[in-house]
């Protein structure tokens, strides 16, 4: 029937409405995407892409990736990132550059990833913890190289 | 099935027996308002959990769960913190209209309230112009919500005010004209004539298509005579911030918000009580084994249960559906509810006269 009728007007309204309605009642008996956040602590997944703080992962031989280069430090905007490097001659008698300590200050990071996608060699990440709250500013402090790691080696 | 009345008559028995009679209608009178406004401020609680746990599964989310179990307390935390908040008055409004409007909306719908049976014996206002009587205490209250908007001498609150004069007179017509199609068809206007005669079935199957029509129409014209959605244009949040109450604080504002509630569960009631056959439980004609066992259900379960499916019903409808235009709200009643219903009520007219119905 004509939808401009009087009558198929009424008719295409109560379609429509019914279309409406049986849309929402779907959803009335969905599940329900709420977190009962402080409860669901063990269960909790966030989305794979959240950025909760900066790390350097690290393998069983208490060893990470980075080559102190100093990209990562160059790359952030907010002077978030402080690499400390020193000099050491290795065995053959070639200088090189490692590193001693990789500070990071959570309070000043604006987690833009800007470091991670400078990293020539993926040494640093984000992984998903969030709950940072702390009385100290200067906890936030972090240093992300473990005590006594080196870098791995590669042949 | 239980009468109540074998309960309210020994009531009065014992009051009789110990003081004179127009004391003891005096204290039942008492009792029975004490009665009326608890099942009313019950109600009113219960109403606002179940709008806020609806409105939240509706929109994917779980509503109140963190004060008692499943937020179960949440209300009585609400509660406590408007008898807590100051009434502000202002400055330049009509003092005695400000302050007397709440109480108009709020008696207004307590009367309409009175009128519902509840169960067998359980009526509280019944007499032959039952229905008269009930349409007549409904549209007071509008009364209140012009006095609201004006009384506050501010813009937003006459502009709901106007809007829900305008909408609330409108939809009177077809909350009417539905209840005299039904009218026709039940041949009275008492409340407790009406549930008894739907002991053979419920007048919504009785009438046909008529009265299924006129269920519609009056749940559409209910819903605006409540200012719900999505009729709910004299509050209009982003236009109006709360319409005719934005001005109302404290206790003042928690009679317009009860009152609210209270009249979505006099418009389901009601529509219960005409159509769904009230405290009258399911009766099929001819299964009297059937009808013997929906009988040992007490009236006022029957009652509460069809009031609270027609309730889930408007609020399904309020979160489903978006605000309309003041246009497009008169233009459905004015064109569409009013002609259908007249129509409808003609076609109810000649099913009663040659006997078409159950």
């Amino acid at each position: 029937m004509n939808e401009k009728s009087y009558i198929g007007g009424i008719l295409h309204a109560v379609s429509s409405l019914l279309t409406g309605m049986k849309t929402t009642i779907t959803i009335y008996f969905r599940k329900k995407t709420t977190e009962q956040y402080p409860e669901n602590r063990a269960e909790l997944k966030m989305a794979d892409r959240f950025r909760g703080s900066l790390v350097m992962p690290h393998n069983e031989n208490n060893e990470h990736k980075c080559i102190a280069c100093g990209l990562c430090q160059n790359a952030c905007p907010n002077d978030t990132l402080e690499v400390v490097t020193e000099m050491i001659e290795t065995a053959d008698g070639k200088k090189k550059k490692i590193l001693t300590t990789y500070k990071y200050d959570l309070g000043s990071c604006m987690f833009c990833q800007l470091c991670v996608n400078a990293c020539p060699h993926d040494a640093i990440t984000f992984d998903q913890t969030f709950e940072h709250a702390v009385f100290d500013r200067q906890k936030l402090n972090r240093v992300l190289n473990h005590e006594g790691s080196k870098v791995i080696q590669t042949k | 099935m239980f009468d109540f009345s074998i309960l309210t008559n020994r009531v009065h028995e014992l009051l009789i027996s110990s003081m004179s009679e127009g004391l003891a209608i005096f204290v039942e009178c008492i009792l029975v308002g004490v009665f009326i406004l608890i099942m009313y401020a019950l109600l009113a609680l219960i109403l606002i959990y179940m709008e806020r746990k609806v409105c939240a599964f509706f929109q994917l989310r779980l509503g109140p769960t963190r004060v008692g179990k499943w937020g179960l307390l949440q209300l009585f935390a609400d509660l406590i913190k408007l008898f807590t908040k100051e009434i502000i008055s202002l400055k330049s409004s009509d003092k005695f209209l400000y302050g007397v409007a709440p109480f108009i909306v709020i008696v207004a719908s307590i009367v309409t309230f009175s009128c519902i049976p509840i169960s067998k014996g359980l009526e509280i206002l019944d007499f032959n112009v039952g229905v008269f009587f009930l349409l007549a205490a409904s549209s007071t209250g509008v009364v209140g919500i012009l006095l609201a908007g004006w009384g506050s001498n501010s813009k937003f609150p006459l502009i709901g005010a106007m809007r829900s004069g305008a909408q609330i007179i409108s939809y009177e017509l077809s909350v009417g004209l539905s209840i005299l199609t039904m009218v026709v068809l039940m041949g009275t206007m008492q409340f407790s004539e009406i549930v008894e005669l739907q002991s053979t079935g419920w007048f919504i199957f009785k009438g046909h298509l008529p009265a299924l029509v006129a269920f519609v129409i009056y749940l559409i014209a209910g819903n605006a005579e409540t200012n719900r959605g999505p009729f709910d244009l004299p509050e209009a949040e982003s236009e109006l911030t709360a319409g005719y109450h934005t001005e109302y604080s404290g206790m003042h504002f928690a009679f317009f918000y009860l009152a609210e509630y209270l009249n979505l569960f006099i418009v389901a009631a009601i529509a219960s009580t005409i159509f769904l056959g009230g405290w009258m439980p399911l009766h099929i004609p001819g299964l009297d084994g059937f009808n013997a066992i929906m009988d040992y259900i007490p009236g006022f379960v029957w009652f509460f249960t069809k009031t609270f499916v027609v309730v889930f019903l408007l609020m399904w409808i309020r979160w489903t559906f978006p605000r309309l235009r003041i246009d497009q709200i008169l233009s459905l009643e004015w064109k569409y509810l009013v002609p259908i219903g007249l129509v409808n009520l003609i076609i109810m007219v000649l099913i009663v006269v040659f006997g078409l119905h159950f």
